[in-house]
């Protein structure tokens, strides 16, 4: 951490605060913090933390946009705190708050047992087609087949989409856009057998169809996942098993 | 709630006017109620095409008033936003599109889908003047 202000440079920090046992609802506190241009916001945070005052609770841990902790509304929008910069806040102040959409754990940590539940629910993880033995050797994939879902592996699980997605605030029961990716993830991986088991849950009440293609949640996607576009995709193939099924019928929907 | 960790859920009231985002959201959402305004124009115009030809006429002579005129322009307006923005997020509702090994750039098939609906418009506009020409000849 840089010492306190080389360049003389003092920035606002507002940040949301929520202390379950001593307070009824959130309330927005200021920090003056003394920054340089290669200073993160989550560097902010730290300082405050560090140096101002030790109760401020936050998720934090690789500081390199890959471990997704960090993911808060930073003005208003969703981002990773250690991939947004002090310096682009030229009006001397910047608000902090807990990501949108999730309760509120304590300040700027949200709660999000119900992503966990769902994640497990999609079986995040390749199911083989064909069972092979290690004698046998690996799974082959070609070029093609990899560009199918390569770009939808790269969802770090930061929540960013959620708190980008007003369905899903407005109804936290829709299984939501991360959990969308990763679910065509591994439907669209030609190693895995389990895409009949996973679109029981893309086709349900909580599935696709909750999305009216707002778009904002691969706007904000830090590695470029477009989980609007694994939605959407979805939408199609699940409306396609609805009325596949009555041709070729195997049991329904939940 | 008789949960201990006394988590807190903030309301969402008013959630379109957080981010800018949203707010041109709700206004391409909005302009597919010009859409259906057209709609009703042209269903009106059908059944006062049933009703004779006084009903016909005065449908027609009502369309060239200039409060109809204006109207016109401004559905013209929001109809050719909602299919800029329709266009704009169409891409993003499509498995790839691969053609010649490579996959086709967002922007292009947005680009292709306005072309297609200009091309159509054209068309349609071309049949009218057409139809229109061969009735008064």
């Amino acid at each position: 951490m840089s010492e306190t202000g080389k360049n003389g440079k003092v920035i606002r920090i507002e940040v949301l605060r929520y202390r379950p046992e001593q307070d009824r609802e959130p309330f927005l506190q200021s920090y003056d913090v003394p920054f340089t241009d290669d200073m993160s916001v989550l560097q902010g945070l730290q300082y405050i933390k560090d140096r101002l005052d030790g109760t401020l609770s936050f998720r934090w841990s690789c500081r390199m946009a890959i471990c997704g902790s960090c993911g808060m509304m930073i003005d208003g929008e969703p981002c990773l705190a250690c991939k947004t910069f002090l310096r682009d806040f030229p009006a001397g102040a910047v608000r902090v708050e807990a990501l949108a959409h999730f309760p509120i754990e304590r300040d700027l940590v949200i709660r999000m047992d119900d992503f966990l539940a769902k994640l497990e629910s999609i079986k995040p993880w390749i199911v083989p087609k064909e069972e092979r033995t290690l004698a046998q050797g690996e799974y082959l994939q070609t070029p093609a087949q990899l560009d199918v879902y390569e770009q939808f592996s790269s969802c770090i699980n930061c929540l960013l989409c959620y708190a980008a997605c007003p369905q899903y605030g407005l109804n936290p029961d829709f299984v939501g856009p991360g959990i969308m990716a990763l679910l065509h993830r591994y439907n669209a991986d030609s190693r895995d057998g389990a895409a009949a088991e996973r679109m029981e849950v893309a086709g349900s009440e909580a599935g696709a169809f909750n999305c009216t293609a707002v778009g904002y949640c691969s706007e904000v996607c830090p590695k470029h996942v477009d989980p609007a576009n694994a939605v959407n995709q979805n939408k199609t193939r699940a409306a396609g098993d609805y009325f596949l099924r009555l041709v070729r019928p195997k049991g329904g929907a939940k | 709630m008789s949960d201990p960790r006394r988590p807190y859920v903030r309301p969402m009231a008013g959630w379109w006017r957080r981010n800018p985002f949203f707010v041109e959201y709700m206004v391409h959402e909005a302009t597919a109620l010009f859409v259906a305004a057209y709609a009703l124009v042209l269903l009106v115009g059908l059944l006062r095409l049933a009703q004779g030809e006084a009903a016909w006429s005065g449908w027609l002579e009502a369309l060239r008033s200039p409060l109809s005129v204006v109207f016109h322009v401004v559905l013209l307006t929001a109809i050719a936003y909602h299919a800029w923005t329709w266009f704009r997020i169409m891409p993003k509702t499509m498995p790839p599109l691969v053609v010649g090994g490579k996959r086709v750039a967002p922007a292009t098939i947005t680009a292709c889908g306005l072309a297609a609906a200009g091309v159509c418009s054209l068309a349609v506009l071309a049949l009218v003047l057409v139809l229109a020409g061969g009735l008064t000849r």
